[in-house]
This record gives structure tokens, sequence and C-alpha cells, in this order.
């Protein structure tokens, strides 16, 4: 979707403000929203793809506003009412109204295990790939409703495959309970001026992973 | 009340009172989440791998043929780094890393991403003036380098193999690593010269 998530070659934020390695969170709720999330999602109720879409969902002018973690809370509220775990009045009361319903749940003692594993996102193709290094494709005119991840300032551009990555899960489908309908995955690459005309640097690139879908012909 | 009116640190609280009440989260789990991050998973995961190789041309080789692997030989992997790639810095070529639709980073080697690289402002600029990005973090390279902006759109997260400062012949492993910086990783810094303050 065109969200306020994408953003990609807009203008008027400002400096990039730097800071010190050892800073990773400004406030302590900003620790408590992390763990909240990554316990919540362990629930298994959701995939990433689906928690990157309600995020993008949030309305531009509150997303644009927002701190990082802000928008994580928000998002995991969402997705909590969404999959009818936790529900509005509960929100706004601020305790819960009952119990919950049977979930699988995140134990301190899985939390290393879990973490370590991670989730593959790797799938077996039958098919072989469309692409192969050194191929010039195109991406897509496109404008989904749904999520996707080719962003706006990379479609409908011609660039050059630069490494094949294999079979992964499509997140454009995955993220609306669609299945993990699995695609191959590009590393794209597409000269700077390609995307941003005569003004863009001419010895830049900018790669992007880009699933089969996505690309022409 | 914790309705939209509240503060942002009052909902989160509130969030986590309600989950903990139905049973969804375990307050300990939270508890070792945040250590984690905290304490044992961050960027001087990563620094050893650099300095691995810097030290081994073999490890070198297996780092940018398959990251994932070779990250995993030093004990590294997981959440936010299941399928690695790395790439490495040159004199021709300098890559940047970025994630313009969200905060894709490794996080097995680089630990949390910082705030400004969940910036709108980093977000939206690396892909379009990458050297006035570079800039804005006190970084100039020759007009003569290429830079290769990464934008993370899919599961694939990447680690950037700084160029070993000059002067270093004679560090060992420990010591090159203490030179690694997490800027140096992302391609928005440079690794540290001997004697150049963290």
């Amino acid at each position: 979707m065109n969200g306020a998530a994408d953003l990609g070659g807009m203008m008027g934020f400002g400096p990039v403000v730097p800071e010190p390695e050892g800073e990773l969170f400004h406030a302590e709720w900003e620790r408590r929203v992390l763990a909240v999330t990554l316990a919540a999602g362990a629930m298994g109720r959701w995939t990433i793809d689906e928690s990157r879409h309600v995020r993008e969902s949030i309305p531009p002018a509150e997303y644009l506003t927002s701190s990082y973690y802000a928008i994580w809370l928000r998002g995991l509220e969402d997705l909590l009412v969404a999959h009818g775990l936790v529900s509005r009045d509960e929100l706004a009361a601020g305790r819960a109204a009952g119990p919950g319903e049977p979930a699988k749940v995140l134990h301190a003692g899985d939390v290393a295990p879990a973490l370590a594993a991670g989730t593959p996102y790797t799938r077996e193709m039958a098919t072989s790939a469309r692409f192969a290094a050194g191929d010039r494709v195109r991406t897509r005119t496109m404008h989904p409703r749904g999520h996707t991840r080719l962003p706006r300032y990379a479609r409908g551009h011609t660039g050059t495959v630069v490494a094949v990555r294999g079979g992964y899960v499509l997140p454009d489908r995955n993220a609306h309970g669609a299945g993990e309908q699995p695609e191959w995955l590009y590393t794209v690459r597409f000269d700077a001026r390609e995307l941003w005309g005569d003004d863009a640097d001419p010895t830049s690139t900018v790669d992007i992973d880009a699933w089969e879908s996505y690309l022409e012909p | 009340m914790a309705g939209s009116g509240t503060s942002v640190e009052a909902r989160a609280a509130a969030l986590e009172e309600i989950l903990v009440e139905k049973g969804y989260v375990d307050p300990a789990a939270l508890d070792a989440i945040i250590a984690t991050y905290e304490h044992d998973v961050g960027p001087r995961n990563g620094a050893r791998v650099v300095a691995r190789a810097w030290t081994d041309p073999g490890y070198r080789q297996r780092l940018l043929t398959d990251a994932t692997p070779a990250i995993a030989e030093l004990g590294f992997g997981g959440r936010q780094g299941e399928h690695m790639v790395a790439v490495e810095n040159t004199p021709d070529e300098h890559h940047v890393v970025v994630c313009t639709l969200c905060s894709c980073y490794p996080w097995p080697v680089l630990g949390l991403p910082p705030t400004w690289y969940k910036s709108a402002a980093y977000r939206s600029r690396v892909v379009i003036d990458p050297r006035g990005v570079l800039a804005d973090l006190g970084v100039t390279l020759p007009a003569s380098t290429r830079i290769a902006v990464h934008d993370s759109t899919a599961e694939v997260r990447y680690l950037v193999v700084p160029m070993r400062p000059p002067g270093t012949d004679d560090l060992d492993e420990d010591a090159l690593a203490e030179l690694v910086t997490r800027d140096s990783m992302i391609g928005t810094g440079l690794a540290r010269v001997p004697g150049e303050a963290s």
C-alpha cells in the first residue's frame, strides 16, 4: 500500500542525527513495548508481514508524528484487537475484563532458544528461477491496496539482477492470511539516475530485494 | 483510563498489564528479552565477525560467499539474522544499508537498530542522497568511490565489512574488533584508526 511507512525519496525531514553506540532506548516504556511486542508475537497468531502491514496502515499524519516504539505500540494494540485477543474496551479501561483464551505463551526459559532459532523465511521452490544474475528486469508499476515490499520509488524502473537469493515467503499474500505462496527473490540493482533523474549521483546505485512477481518481463 | 487521549507511556503500561492479566505474556520473559538486547546481543558480535574476516582470508571468503553459516561459526544467528549477506567496502565501492519501509536490521550481529536508523530522516534520504547523509554523519568519501545503497526490502539482512584501517598490521583480532564501530557495519561510518577516540 502507499502508506506513510514507504519513505524512500521523501524530503523535508531534516538532517540525520547520530547517536552513541550504547543508546538503544530513551524511556523505560520503550523497553517494555519492544519486549511485549516480541512476546505477543511469539503466540504465533500473526506473521511478521501482518505486523508490518498494521504499522504501515496507521494514518500518515499519525505515523509521521509518532516515535518508533509508539508506532509499535499502536500496531500491537491493533493486532490484538483484530485477532480478538484484547478488546478496545479493555484498552480504554487499561485492564482486562476477563481471562484470556488459551494461548501459546513464551516463558522466560524459552526466550534464548526462541531468539537464537529465529524464523526462517526461505522455502524450497518447485519451479526454477525465471531470472539470473546479469538479467535486465523492470519492476512493475503497481499500487496495491494491501501490503507490498516494493517501495514506490522503485516501481516501474529498469535494473539488473545481481543475485538470486532463493525461494522466500511472499509478504504481499502472507500479510493478509493468504498463505506463504513463496516466490523466487532477487536482488536488483538500479543506477541512481534511473530512479531519481539527472541530478542524482552518477556513481551511486540502489539495491532492493524483489520477489519474482514484482518483475517483468 | 488508557484510551487514545492518554500518554503513550500509560498506554504501554496498560497494555502490558492487560496481556499479563490475560495470561498471554510472562513478565519474566519480558525481562529476559530486554536483558538479551541490552547486554548480550549487540554490535560487539558483528565486530568479532569483521575482525575475523580481516585476519583470516579463508573466513573472509566464507563470509562473503555465504554469510549466515560463516556468522554462525562465531556463535551468532537467529531472529532478524536468519538470512545474512555480507558486503565488503573497498576503495572503489562503499556499501550503505537502510530499510526504507520499516527498520529491518541484522539483530544477531548488530543488536537493536539505533533511533536514527529507524528515523524518517534516514529512511527517506539515504536512497536519494547517500553522500549527503554520510556528510551528516561525518563521513566524506572520495568522489571516485561508488556508493551502493542496500534497501532491506525482504528478509535478507546486510552486514557491511568496513575497510581495515591503515597502521593495524600488528594488531590481533581482539584489538582489531575494538576498532569496528556499529556505524561502520551499517556503512554510515568507517572503522576507527588506532588511537582515535571511540
